[in-house]
């Protein structure tokens, strides 16, 4: 009884059809920006964690609220207003110094405040208040051509800089100190870091919205840093990762009725989950 | 004297008159000294004197607000490449999933611009680092992993690495248990013998360090000074210098070691402050005086003057 009721509810919520639906042109979008997106969010997540600025990471999204909602009021790309605002709130938390004790209070109040502006700026066009549920959590079956054009210039800058300045980026991140002793720039190093991480954080929005970012952009990063055994193998683990949440998220919004940003951070969590135990039993 | 530079100047650092201010703060004044190549010098003084300070102006971080220094002939910040650092936050916190051999290549390759991969011979040079600081059988353990007296290992192979002339230590002793302490004095001797590297150490405790030292910079009523190491083992001078009686004692065997004496502290401890005449004064008498009384404490009326200028 029991178990006949589980099973009609299955095929209820089963989708038999969910091989045509992930032949779609969105679903190829959707599929192509998860590359884009792994890419970057990858790279740059294992310098999130490495320069302990998990916050900011997950900061810099809600930032970029009240410029996604206002660019929607004054009808300019969401992606522009949120990536200038993420821009500027990665300069103003990179100003405030690497001490993480003494930046949380007031990144954490930024946050506060730019949430806040998101609101009240999304009140004040109809418009602005319906995208705003794709804003906080995503809309990564909406993707366009030109938004997957922007993605795929944005990544090339990023691995261009990020070839550049890899070694005293690395060696400022793990060891600021002495990196600023031998001659490293750290400071123009934290400026670099916080553009290229609001920029991350922008390309990644669409994926999962502003308020699930955490999932894909330091999440896989924390991952892959217990199983790999060098800065470099991380980051590409981190990528895989970051890929295999996202597409596997796709596929499993095809089969279930999940937006797919659940089931993306469904699976980025369990292989968090997973790499924590693997990590415990290493250790 | 900045013309031949391809001669090394006979001396490792040289203070002309040097001060520093951070913010309205005055942390010292009146550094004259000079310190010869291949000598192991400890930087003492009390908390908040100035030492980390010190080694700061040195590598050019923070900027005089007076008078000059060079440092292996060059001014401060010219010649890090040639310095190797080892900071006391060796302890804090790693979220990186770095290895010990990582971080030692970073001291490499970490201040290049330009992705490129370690050369076969920048390899052995880590090894050879990591030898020397006597880790090398732990290379492939990441840092998040170790203990903070491995984890020192590891940033004084990585302040090796490059081969500098000078190292600066920033109080490597404090973390360490005895053994640790005599396995890093014998490392820092043998990079002072062998290598020919010139040495300084911040340090509390003078005495594990005693047998190599051949001098110290002392940080006395602010302004750092610099004396051989005969002269700096006078137990008036230490007495003076750290606020508490200290005495200095010498075992049959001629070794010396200071230790704090309970049963004489000086009377009326006020926190004073001299100028540097008055220090110059001090340190002239203390020089020929081996069992005199103690130095009368200023009163209390001078404690309120540290402007110099």
């Amino acid at each position: 009884m029991m178990h006949a009721q589980t099973l009609t509810l299955a095929t209820q919520w089963f989708d038999p059809g969910w091989r045509s639906v992930l032949g779609t042109p969105f679903m190829r979008n959707a599929a192509l920006a998860g590359i884009l997106i792994s890419l970057a969010a990858g790279f740059i997540g294992y310098f999130v964690i490495a320069r302990n600025s998990s916050f900011a990471a997950h900061a810099l999204a809600h930032i970029g609220l009240p410029g996604a909602t206002g660019a929607v009021l004054i009808g300019a790309p969401v992606s522009l207003g949120l990536g200038l605002f993420a821009m500027a709130g990665g300069l103003i938390i990179g100003a405030l110094g690497r001490k993480a004790s003494k930046r949380g209070i007031a990144t954490g109040t930024i946050l506060a405040f730019a949430m806040g502006l998101g609101l009240f700026f999304s009140r004040l066009s109809a418009s602005a208040s319906q995208q705003m549920q794709a804003i906080l959590f995503g809309s990564i079956l909406s993707i366009t051509d030109s938004q997957l054009l922007g993605y795929l210039i944005f990544d090339i800058v990023l691995f261009v800089v990020l070839g550049l300045v890899y070694h005293p980026l690395l060696f400022s991140s793990v060891d600021e100190q002495v990196a600023r002793a031998k001659g490293v720039p750290t400071g123009l190093m934290g400026i670099v870091f916080m553009l290229m991480l609001a920029g991350t954080v922008t390309i990644s929005v669409q994926a999962v919205g502003t308020l699930l970012i955490f999932a894909l952009v330091v999440t896989p990063a924390a991952s892959a840093n217990t199983l790999a055994r060098s800065p470099l193998s991380a980051m590409v683990w981190s990528c895989v990762i970051c890929l295999i949440s996202i597409w596997g998220g796709l596929v499993l919004s095809a089969m279930l009725p999940t937006p797919p940003s659940f089931a993306i951070v469904t699976i980025a969590t369990l292989i968090w989950a997973v790499s924590q135990l693997i990590g415990r039993r290493q250790a | 004297m900045g013309e031949a530079t391809t001669q090394k100047p006979a001396e490792s650092v040289r203070f002309e008159d040097a001060a520093v201010r951070r913010g309205r703060r005055l942390i010292w004044s009146h550094g004259t000294f000079s310190i010869p190549r291949g000598s192991v010098t400890a930087i003492v003084g009390t908390n908040g004197a100035g030492k980390t300070t010190l080694l700061s102006v040195e590598l050019g971080l923070v900027p005089l607000s007076h008078g000059s220094v060079r440092v292996l002939g060059r001014r401060p910040g010219e010649a890090n490449a040639r310095i190797g650092y080892v900071p006391q936050s060796y302890a804090s916190d790693i979220d990186s999933n770095i290895t010990a051999e990582q971080s030692v290549a970073l001291g490499l390759n970490g201040p290049l611009f330009g992705f490129r991969r370690l050369t076969r011979a920048q390899r052995d040079k880590v090894h050879e680092a990591l030898g020397l600081a006597d880790i090398d059988d732990a290379a492939g353990l990441r840092l998040s992993q170790m203990s903070g007296g491995m984890r020192q290992r590891v940033a004084i192979a990585q302040a090796l690495v490059a081969d500098p002339d000078l190292l600066l230590l920033d109080e490597p002793l404090a973390n360490l248990d005895i053994t640790g302490q005599r396995d890093l004095v014998a490392t820092l001797s043998h990079l002072n013998t062998r290598l020919d590297m010139s040495i300084q150490v911040v340090a509390h405790d003078l005495n594990m360090l005693l047998p190599i030292l051949t001098g110290a910079i002392y940080l006395l009523d602010g302004h750092p000074h610099y004396a051989p190491i005969g002269n700096v083992m006078d137990s008036r001078l230490l007495t003076h210098l750290y606020g508490t009686k200290v005495e200095v004692l010498k075992t049959p065997e001629g070794d010396m070691f200071v230790r704090p004496n309970p049963l004489e502290e000086p009377r009326g401890r006020h926190p004073h402050t001299h100028t540097a005449a008055q220090v110059a004064q001090f340190h002239a008498q203390g020089e020929d005086s081996a069992g005199h009384d103690p130095v009368e404490c200023d009163p209390p009326q001078e404690q309120s003057k540290k402007e110099d200028r």
